[in-house]
């Protein structure tokens, strides 16, 4: 009788513990991991600051496998977790199964479209942010040749590429582009080394700005442009201070933002397609203590220029994933 | 004469073994600040407590009883397959080819050709190996380990390349018709009135594998080509001197356990996914060898420990979903069950050894 009450116990706390979770909001990170030093970090840092302001608490999980991605999604769902967030385009296939069995719940995915009433899809504009590190690099090279590393060759990153170079054309044309892709599978997004032995390649080239698009890859690029004494472009988060006054900039794709608002706006919110540029400060370049000598005054006046002017529609920068096609670069 | 009762062996061994792996797990829980017993009552409930737990339990144990069987008809044979990770992978290949170019009527009908195709992609890609072995001398756990990587690489350039639709990002293949769908543990035991949980992604490949561990156990053990790969794997020598071919033995010995490997993909590939992504196995050709560990290479032994590695997967999951425990120690803990119950036998049998010696002494 008392084991049966003991039993019986423990069975209600674990219930208790497991409902607890009622309205909270969720957050699914892909599986390169929390702490990636980019896409997932910066996500992960949009919730820790909506954590932060409100006061209140967030489910995480970090994926194992493939099979989890659909459990992930149901299992919060079903614990009344609401909004849930997923951070990458990997999660398209498994929330379009599972959108429609949740109406109730609101999801959010980021960088990837899925078309359900209760989804909303947020896309970056990163060719825009491209754009305008593009400048900078052009600015800053003497060489009149810079480089760009991108992870694994999808038409998302080729849409970075093609947004650098635009940009790099438009402030020096006689200037000369080097990309490359680290590779075609996953592993792409996680091998510092061959991002290294890109980098030299693109030195050897002739390059002395190099542009990393390529998650946990660009921390080798980073280096190596460190190491050589070329200046570099950081992706994603702020990562000037990776190497004080040897980063150029960092091309700041605010998915932070995109977690903290979906957070804040709860169980509430719009769903649909929303689409994060320079107008409403989902893109942009980061400037601080570690990169001003970096930046001259000059060179600031153009960016900034430039970026007014593609806010107000005034520049146009074409996006590669609007026609699989880009003007200024040929893979 | 035997050291100690069967009883003993199969299950006192392993007990012991998996208590001593809790123990360290509940140690290295309570070092990063979690409540030990909690987490195991998670786990329990997670795993066990309901249909939709059991349905991912008997999930991942499906995909371990192909790969366990796999390992354990090579061991019988002497032959020590690691590559059940690279056949498993190519059985996808297997699956994703005769799903996707086929027009299948029917699911059942799909689901013997898919067997089949996965069966004989696995076989295949064992099969070189298993000639370098026999014909050179080519050490096969080498060969076979290497073949992982290099499965690994033709999947990338068949999935990047090849079998990837137009305009996706995803390094995968389209998805498998709908008729191809192989119907879920749900779908399967509703007309017999009983409710399993309709998210879990169990399949009836499940009866695949049982019939696998039934079809292993009449092959080892009655008939004439089983007592052969037995001989052979007990003494080369001795199964020479009766007559026993050591290259035909080799060659079959390692054609089943690579087909074995492959029809891994009839649950992952064609009853999970539905379609062919680019790390569908998740290292489950490496858990086979500690499941034919474990289960001492006897299919019923195989199954039950599937089941527990099953367990131990879909508990873990749960942690990760409601505990702040990180995945990193997850599989710490995952880990230690393997290293305990698999590569730390001896520790546990020799003092047990001892103490049923003293036992037998004293009784005499």
């Amino acid at each position: 009788m008392t084991l049966m009450k003991t039993l019986m116990g423990a069975a209600a706390t674990l219930a208790l513990s497991a409902g607890a979770s009622l309205a909270e909001p969720a957050l699914i990170f892909d599986l390169g991991g929390k702490f990636d030093k980019s896409f997932n970090e910066a996500a992960f840092g949009g919730a820790e600051r909506w954590a932060a302001e409100t006061g209140n608490s967030f489910r995480e999980i970090e994926l194992q496998s493939e099979a989890q991605r659909e459990q992930a999604l149901r299992r919060f769902a079903e614990a009344g977790a609401n909004p849930i967030v997923m951070a990458g385009f990997a999660f398209g296939d498994a929330l379009g199964q599972v959108a429609g069995d949740y109406p109730d719940t609101r999801f959010v995915i980021i960088d990837m479209v899925v078309d359900a009433p209760n989804v909303r899809s947020v896309v970056f504009n990163e060719h825009e942010g491209s754009y305008l590190v593009g400048m900078m690099a052009a600015e800053a090279s003497k060489s009149n040749t810079v480089g760009f590393i991108g992870g694994m060759d999808i038409p998302l990153i080729r849409k970075f590429a093609c947004g650098y170079a635009q940009g790099v054309m438009a402030a020096n044309p006689d200037a000369k582009v080097i990309a490359n892709m680290t590779g075609t599978t996953p592993a792409a997004w996680n091998d510092p080394v061959k991002g290294s032995e890109l980098t030299k390649a693109q030195i050897s080239q002739g390059a002395d700005v190099v542009y990393a698009a390529a998650g946990g890859t660009g921390v080798g690029v980073l280096q190596t442009a460190a190491d050589e004494g070329i200046l570099s472009i950081g992706v994603d988060s702020n990562q000037n201070h990776l190497h004080p006054g040897k980063v150029l900039t960092s091309m700041m794709k605010r998915v932070d933002n995109a977690v903290f608002d979906a957070f804040t706006d709860g169980v509430d919110m719009e769903t649909g397609f929303s689409v994060m540029g320079l107008a409403n400060g989902g893109v942009g370049y980061a400037l601080d203590d570690n990169n001003a000598p970096l930046v001259s005054a000059e060179m600031q006046a153009m960016v900034d220029a430039a970026a007014a002017k593609i806010a107000t529609g005034e520049i146009k920068v074409h996006d590669y994933m609007s026609d699989d096609s880009c003007p200024s670069l040929s893979f | 004469m035997e050291k100690m009762p069967k009883w003993a062996d199969v299950v006192l061994i392993p007990l012991i073994s998996l208590l001593l792996a809790a123990a360290l797990s509940a140690l290295v829980i309570l070092a990063i600040g979690e409540d030990p017993v909690a987490a195991v009552k998670l786990m329990v409930d997670g795993a066990l407590g309901s249909s939709y737990g059991w349905g991912y339990t008997l999930y991942y144990a499906t995909n371990f009883m192909f790969t366990g069987l796999a390992v354990a008809v090579a061991a019988h044979a002497g032959l020590f397959n690691i590559g059940g990770e690279g056949q498993a992978m190519l059985g996808g290949l297997g699956v994703a080819v005769v799903c996707l170019f086929i027009p299948w009527p029917h699911w059942s009908l799909a689901l013997i050709f898919a067997a089949l195709g996965a069966g004989l992609f696995g076989a295949a890609w064992a099969a070189i190996p298993a000639y370098l072995q026999a014909k050179r001398g080519s050490h096969i756990v080498i060969t076979t380990i290497m073949f992982n990587f290099i499965a690994a690489a033709v999947l990338n350039y068949v999935l990047v390349n090849v079998l990837r639709p137009e305009g996706s990002m995803d390094p995968a293949t389209a998805r498998f018709p709908e008729a191809v769908h192989l119907p879920s543990l749900h779908e399967l035991l509703a007309p017999l009135g009983i409710a399993f949980s309709k998210s879990a992604p169990a399949n009836v490949s499940l009866v695949v594998a049982v019939a696998a561990c039934i079809f292993v156990w009449l092959l080892i053990w009655r008939t004439p080509l089983g007592f052969e790969i037995r001989a052979f794997g007990k003494s080369e020598a001795g199964a020479r001197y009766a007559g026993i071919s050591p290259i035909k033995i080799t060659m079959i010995a390692m054609l089943i356990s690579g087909a074995l490997a492959g029809m891994m993909a009839t649950n992952n590939v064609m009853g999970e996914a539905e379609r062919l992504v680019l790390n569908s196995t998740e290292g489950a050709g490496f858990i086979g060898i500690a499941v034919a560990l474990m289960g001492r290479n006897h299919p019923f032994g195989v199954f039950l420990a599937a089941i527990l590695f099953g367990f131990l997967y879909q508990g873990g999951a749960e942690l990760a979903l409601w505990t702040k425990i990180p995945r990193e120690l997850i599989v710490v803990i995952q880990a230690l069950v393997i290293l305990f119950t698999g590569a730390l036998d001896n520790m546990v049998r020799m003092p047990l050894e001892r103490i049923f010696l003293a036992l037998r002494k004293e009784t005499r």
